[in-house]
């Protein structure tokens, strides 16, 4: 398990590599939802005030 | 005179006028080339290395300084409505304007640029390379420039946006033109000019549709 | 081609995005999984060693980065030629999608070429030309929210990235040729035939789950718009 994080001698790279990936995706995913989830709720209400 | 040579010689004549971009332009490119050995040193071996790259990116940033108001006097005075309804294109008026926007700034630049050279400790064999470069390239420049005014054309600031835009695009312009004086120090022949004077012509016959297709709708709304 | 203008209507796009969404998401969570497990699983590269792991996302994230500005042309070309306002939402939405992915195969490819070249940033041509589209999708998302009319945004926006797509092989091709002029070295390659059956597993379903990721946050952000303008609408009728 140890060798597994260790990386071979390159861990300072494979694993910040994999961090911004997933934060890079993990931000557009979380972004795209919220302005999803607005959108839908803003539209229900004005929607139900009519 | 037909309406095209109007319109070129319309704004030549603005250009040039005391005060007006030609010579700012010209003033700009010094001032820039002028800069860098302050930057980087007055050892003229790196000095004559780096002149072809260096003058190629001020004549580049001079070109730009000028270019936000290609077609932006013009679009706030309404002479463009009046272009627009006139017999004359769009896309010839476009024409018009980035050729005498490339006789005011890339034309003389290109004439300056041998003596900015001798500042650089440029040999011999490289001042007719870069003057062939930068007569080859800058209408490139123009070009392009010109797609990126007309795009700019509805936005308070697009002067700002403008190089940001244009830069990129650009590239290709630089790395050919600045290569093709480096071949020449070298002895090399690595066909620069070739791709450098393909990249001009192309960016040249397809920027007056591009700009007259931004102008339009720029007209429209 | 019938299919791109049954999209074309914005509530048909509603009924059909919404009917693959849900598929192109177990798509895309499960091919990330299955890369990410082989991925992890294979051995390291005998050259490269174990940052060739690295590669199983730099890769894909640079792919789905030129895939990106390829559709985002396309739509841009329908907007102009067709006036249709989802072709404008769908370039418009494509744009920030496509600089973060660009982004990411920057920093990735930067982080893997510090252990090969021993710094983390050579003017290689692979970066480079990556390192210009970035600059090519700022401009555009730039020039978008520079101009405020909206359908006039779509329209001149769609020029630029028809310049673009135009240049973006030049681009390529005159980086290529500075890259051998002056003498550097490539290592960072995409596909071809240096890469071992090991890695190509991993490789493609990391390049399925990215282009699957892409496809579903895409279609998740022009539902959202249309969504927008439809509220706008209403605010403005209730005015």
């Amino acid at each position: 398990m140890e060798s597994f994080f260790a990386m071979g001698k390159y861990a300072a790279y494979v694993w910040p590599a994999y961090g911004v990936s997933l934060l890079g995706l993990g931000l557009a995913v979380v972004f795209t939802m919220s302005a999803y989830a607005r959108a839908k709720r803003q539209l229900k209400a004005l929607e139900a005030g009519e | 005179m037909s309406p095209f040579s109007a319109v070129l010689f319309r704004d030549m004549r603005l250009a040039t006028r005391a005060g007006g971009s030609a010579a700012l332009a010209l003033a700009f490119f010094a001032a820039v080339a002028t800069l860098v050995p302050l930057g980087v040193g007055s050892d003229l071996r790196l000095l004559s290395r780096i002149a072809g790259g260096v003058l190629w990116i001020a004549a580049v940033l001079a070109a730009l300084l000028s270019l936000d108001r290609l077609f932006q006097s013009d679009f706030d005075d309404g002479s463009l409505d009046i272009i627009a309804l006139s017999p004359l294109s769009l896309e010839a008026m476009s024409f018009a304007k980035l050729l005498a926007h490339w006789l005011v700034t890339g034309l003389p630049l290109t004439l300056l640029s041998p003596l900015l050279g001798l500042l650089f400790g440029l040999p011999g064999e490289g001042y007719g390379p870069l003057m062939a470069s930068l007569a080859i390239g800058t209408p490139a420049v123009s070009a392009i420039g010109a797609i990126g005014a007309a795009l700019t054309l509805s936005i308070r600031r697009g002067g700002l946006i403008l190089p940001f835009i244009v830069l990129p695009l650009l590239s290709p312009a630089v790395i050919f033109g600045a290569g093709a004086v480096l071949g020449a120090l070298d002895g090399l022949s690595n066909g620069a000019f070739w791709l450098l004077g393909a990249f001009s012509l192309v960016a040249v016959l397809l920027a007056p549709f591009a700009a007259a297709g931004a102008v339009r709708l720029n007209l429209a709304g | 081609m019938a299919s791109i203008f049954e999209f074309a209507n914005p509530k048909r796009f509603m009924t059909l995005s919404g009917a693959i969404l849900p598929w192109l998401t177990v798509i895309c969570v499960l091919s990330l999984a299955a890369g990410l497990y082989l991925g992890f699983a294979a051995p390291p590269d005998y050259q490269q060693g174990t940052t060739v792991k690295i590669m199983f996302i730099h890769v894909p994230a640079a792919w789905v980065a030129m895939m990106c500005y390829g559709l985002m042309a396309i739509a841009s070309l329908l907007g102009l030629v067709n006036r249709h306002p989802l072709a404008d939402v769908a370039a418009k939405t494509a744009a920030p999608l496509g600089a973060m992915f660009t982004a990411l195969a920057l920093i990735t490819g930067s982080l893997w070429g510090k252990p090969m070249w021993g710094a983390y940033w050579v003017w290689d041509a692979r970066l480079t030309s990556f390192l210009l589209l970035l600059f090519l999708y700022l401009g555009y998302i730039a020039l978008w929210n520079a101009i405020e009319d909206e359908t006039r945004a779509a329209r001149v926006t769609a020029i630029l990235a028809l310049v673009g797509v135009v240049n973006l092989p030049i681009i390529e091709f005159s980086v290529e040729w500075w890259n051998t002029l002056h003498q550097g070295e490539s290592i960072i390659r995409s596909g071809g035939p240096l890469i071992a059956g090991v890695f190509l597993w991993p490789l493609g379903l990391m390049a399925v789950g990215y282009t699957t990721l892409f496809f579903t946050l895409w279609m998740i952000r022009i539902r959202t718009e249309i969504l927008e303008r439809r509220a706008r609408a209403l605010m403005l009728e209730a005015a």
